[in-house]
């Protein structure tokens, strides 16, 4: 009987050596619900995938890379994050480098650039509809000052999503970038300058290189946020054609043609590609230095 | 340095200008559209009215679509915190075998675009029939919302000094009062953070709602999304009008966000996985 | 890299937003000096520092080199080296490539910068630690780092802004040591801030005493450490007995009253009968005689060979002060102290 309570006391004793005791049940409820309604699903879903009525286990992945229709979804997804992800970082780096210090007003911009995020894509839809359509302000203004004779096409099209995508897009890259600028010591540059280091050699030296890592994961989630664009596909886009993105087809196989498989199948092969573009990012990055960035070391 | 940089201080600022006259007029047009009588092809509308905004209130239903939004938001909200923070604590002061990648899932929520967890998801919550109601929706929107929790109120518990706790258990306190005493006061400004942050990704949360939403449980931004998809049939300023009222609640809930967090905690937490 | 002969300091002031953080600042560093910035925190010695360096702009005032006008050039173009507090090594490169970098920066060909870097290396003794990064390095070593970093240029001028604040006690004077070593080993010449007037005093050729942003005195460590201008400098430099107190009589002895004491001093400066004084003794200066004026010991530290005693007269004046024997608290000891060591400042006179 002692030696029960003995090897449970010691067993206790030793488990508690490794972290491990009853406090960790507080994680119980989050991970339920990570579970059930996250891994399971997405299990789930991938099983469903390899179940068609017909056609075999890959029978719903063969009908969608077998039809142009459906396997040009890809490309016009791709065609449309990867060009717009490149374009917020790009711009985001020299405007954040510029604001990196503190100035007037600066909290008053960050909180303007957060409203188009909070607003949404569908808001974005919306207004863009009216701004940028053939009467909006945007191409009346470029009439009268005889830019254009004609209306730009801009909505209905490729561009009415780039734009919703940057829109949107573009203040949550420049808010990471600006953070992440901020996290760099100050105090490097000035020892850069004291060194002999001009401006442009203290960015490339020794800025850019601390930055590189934050970009990359920058550039990863907005490449996310633009890759999963769904509303302002339909609404600002050309939903059957120029933009029929792959979010589009798998909401399509999903609840207009009721075929679950196929839209599962659709939601997998978008996760993979998407997987395959931010491993290929963080893989360079693990290349990159990624430790700390200035401060107390 | 200063001199040589003007330049590309005026492009630099240029750009920016350029982007906050294109986000003006974007919100400009739908909110001077929704006062519109007729708009066609001129600068202006015709003449100014009111109008719409009854109809919309009447014609989309917005009363009982606000208070599923707001129902939805608050379940959500609730739900969130009480099961977040907890684990929050845990992961903050706490290593185990296991954390990183504990930590790792429960990042993947947030770093997987909606559209591509919610399409098997809803599939699992029609299989068991929770969806096409608010269950369904709340439940749905509970999988990035919990995880949110999560993320930010973990930095917040770390930056509390332990220390703390373990002089009010030398003062004599046990567990619960370490936590209901020393704990919940010191975590209450991270917990309106994190809940305020929840419930504006909540409200403008699109995708897991639209799918998982039935008839009578659509949120705003689903509504608005609807009746600007069925175009045509009602009157373009009724939608800009809509369209109006979903800003307005939304500028609401940032004002009083960027009360309790910074800007930039809206978007995102920058923060490297912690060096344990 | 040129050296000078000169660097003049003239009215160098800085305002940040109507708060003076510089006010006329006047030195002249002849070249070899080793000079110390010395005051409590927000003095302005680190203002002055950074106006040195170019890493910020005067508002008024003109920095000389020689013949050569200073201050309107970039901290890039100055030549100067500079270690900073947090030592601001950056954290993505090793240290050689730490240590390499400014010569990389001046377009160096490749077979100098290599010798001149392992130079650099052997000198602070870093060998062993050349390729790894920042973070792996001890506070002692990320401290040699930084130091090889400025001096590998051979700058015409070191600054170095309070480099041994982050280091435990030990280290800190292994540092002070190296420092001074270097100093005279490289003839560099070198501005030093700090704080701590022990430091100042032990490694400073000359010592520059701020305070609020104003220069309170210029002078080698034996003119401030025996004659200083005014009651905040000797504060500063150990004067531990400061008290409060009202000049009898002046001419060939000066005589001062006040806590039911009537000591005789030296006064700094004009005083005349009835003045308001502060009378300033070092704790070593008190000294327990059977002439003295009568005192009660309150507290006694031990401190190696000698003791330091708190005691309290009669009136309640509190009094610090070394002892070779212990006595025990409680014990009634007679006090005196030489005129010679009773300096005589001038009641609330900053300047």
């Amino acid at each position: 009987m002692a030696a029960v309570t003995e090897t449970r006391v010691a067993l206790r004793h030793r488990l508690a050596e490794r972290g491990i005791d009853r406090q960790l049940l507080l994680l119980g409820p989050a991970l339920l619900f990570v579970v059930t309604l996250f891994v399971y699903p997405f299990f789930y879903g991938i099983g469903l995938s390899f179940q068609p009525e017909q056609g075999g286990p890959f029978g719903a992945y063969r009908s969608f890379f077998a039809d142009a229709y459906e396997r040009g979804t890809l490309t016009t997804t791709l065609w449309l994050s990867l060009p717009v992800a490149l374009l917020n970082v790009g711009a985001s780096v020299p405007i954040a480098y510029r604001m990196r210090g503190r100035f007037r007003g600066k909290r008053l911009l960050t909180t303007v650039l957060v409203v188009p995020i909070t607003l949404g894509t569908v808001l974005t839809a919306q207004g863009l509809l009216n701004f940028l359509g053939p009467t909006g302000w945007f191409n009346r203004t470029l009439m009268s000052l005889h830019v254009i004779d004609e209306p730009v096409r801009l909505t209905h099209n490729y561009w009415g999503v780039f734009f919703s995508l940057v829109i949107t897009g573009f203040p949550f890259a420049f808010l990471l970038v600006l953070s992440y600028l901020s996290g760099i010591d100050p105090t490097l540059e000035k020892a850069a300058a004291t060194l002999g280091a001009g401006w442009a050699q203290r960015f490339r030296r020794i800025t850019l290189p601390l930055l590189a890592p934050g970009l990359a994961t920058t550039f990863c989630l907005t490449f996310v946020l633009a890759f999963s664009v769904f509303p302002s596909a339909v609404l600002v886009g050309d939903p059957a054609g120029e933009t029929r993105v792959i979010s589009i087809a798998a909401w399509h196989a999903g609840y207009e043609q009721y075929d679950y498989p196929k839209a599962s199948a659709i939601a997998v092969v978008m996760g993979l590609v998407e997987l395959v573009v931010i491993a290929a990012v963080l893989g360079w990055r693990s290349l990159l230095y990624t430790g700390s960035t200035g401060g107390k070391g | 340095m200063k001199l040589a940089a003007r330049p590309a201080a005026w492009i630099v600022w240029g750009v920016v200008a350029f982007f906050f006259i294109n986000l003006f007029g974007l919100v400009g047009s739908v909110i001077v559209s929704s006062f519109g009588k007729q708009w066609f092809d001129t600068w202006l509308p015709s003449g100014f009215t009111g109008q719409w905004y009854g109809e919309a209130w009447k014609d989309f239903g917005l009363l009982p679509v606000l208070v599923t939004t707001l129902e939805v938001s608050a379940l959500v909200v609730g739900i969130s915190v009480l099961v977040g923070v907890p684990a929050s604590y845990v992961l903050a002061r706490r290593s185990f075998p296991g954390r990183r990648v504990l930590y790792l899932l429960f990042l993947l929520p947030i770093l997987m675009p909606p559209i591509t967890y919610g399409i098997p998801l809803a599939t699992v919550l029609y299989k068991y029939g929770f969806a096409g109601h608010m269950t369904g929706v709340v439940l749905a929107n509970l999988v990035p919302s919990v995880p949110f929790v999560i993320l930010t109120m973990t930095p917040f518990i770390e930056q509390i000094d332990p220390a703390i706790e373990r002089a009010a258990r030398m003062c004599g306190a046990g567990t619960r009062q370490v936590f209901v005493r020393i704990l919940a006061p010191l975590l209450v400004p991270g917990m309106l953070a994190a809940s305020i942050l929840v419930l504006v990704r909540t409200v403008g949360m699109f995708e897991l709602t639209f799918l998982t939403a039935g008839p009578d449980s659509t949120t705003l931004v689903v509504a608005l999304y609807n009746s600007m998809s069925a175009a045509g049939i009602r009157a373009q300023q009724a939608v800009d009008a809509m369209a109006v009222i979903y800003t307005g609640t939304m500028l609401v809930l940032l004002v009083l966000a960027l009360r309790l967090v910074n800007p930039t905690q809206l978007v995102a937490r920058v923060k490297e996985e912690d060096p344990a | 890299m040129s050296k000078f002969q000169q660097l003049r300091l003239e009215g160098v002031t800085r305002r940040f937003g109507g708060q003076d953080a510089l006010v006329d600042l006047d030195l002249t560093i002849e070249r070899g000096e080793f000079i110390a910035l010395l005051g409590p925190s927000g003095c302005g010695k680190s203002t002055a520092l950074n106006c040195l360096a170019g890493l910020l702009p005067l508002t008024a005032g003109r920095i000389w080199q020689d013949d050569t006008r200073l201050d309107t050039l970039l901290p890039e173009k100055r030549g100067f080296g500079m270690v900073f507090q947090n030592y601001a090594l950056f954290p993505h490169l090793t240290v050689w490539k730490n240590i390499a970098f400014g010569l990389q920066m001046r377009r160096l060909p490749g077979a100098e910068i290599r010798r001149r870097t392992d130079e650099a290396i052997a000198l602070v003794h870093l060998e062993e630690q050349a390729r790894k990064l920042p973070g792996q390095l001890s506070g002692g070593q990320q401290q040699r780092v930084a130091i090889a970093r400025a001096v590998v240029l051979e700058p015409s001028l070191v600054l170095m802004d309070e480099p041994l604040s982050n280091l435990d006690a030990k280290l800190r004077l292994e540092m002070r040591t190296e420092i001074r070593r270097l100093h005279q080993a490289l003839g560099l010449t070198t501005v030093y801030v700090t704080h701590d007037q022990e430091e100042a005093l032990s490694m400073a050729d000359r010592l520059v005493v701020l305070r609020g942003g104003r220069v309170q005195q210029i002078g080698t460590p034996e003119q401030l450490h025996t004659q200083p201008a005014n009651r905040h400098v000797a504060d500063f430099m150990g004067f531990r007995n400061l008290l409060p107190m009202k000049v009898v009589t002046t001419g060939v002895s000066t005589v001062v009253e006040g806590g039911g004491l009537t000591l005789q001093g030296t006064p700094v400066g004009d005083v005349h009968p009835g003045d308001e004084v502060v009378a300033g003794v070092r704790p070593e200066s008190l000294r327990i005689a059977e002439d003295g004026f009568p005192a009660t010991v309150e507290v006694v530290e031990y401190q190696g060979r000698e003791v330091a005693v708190e005691a309290v007269t009669d009136a309640g004046q509190r009094l610090h002060l070394r002892a070779a024997d212990r006595p025990a608290p409680g014990d009634k000891v007679r006090l005196a102290v030489d005129p010679a060591a009773l300096l005589l400042f001038p009641a609330g006179g900053a300047h």
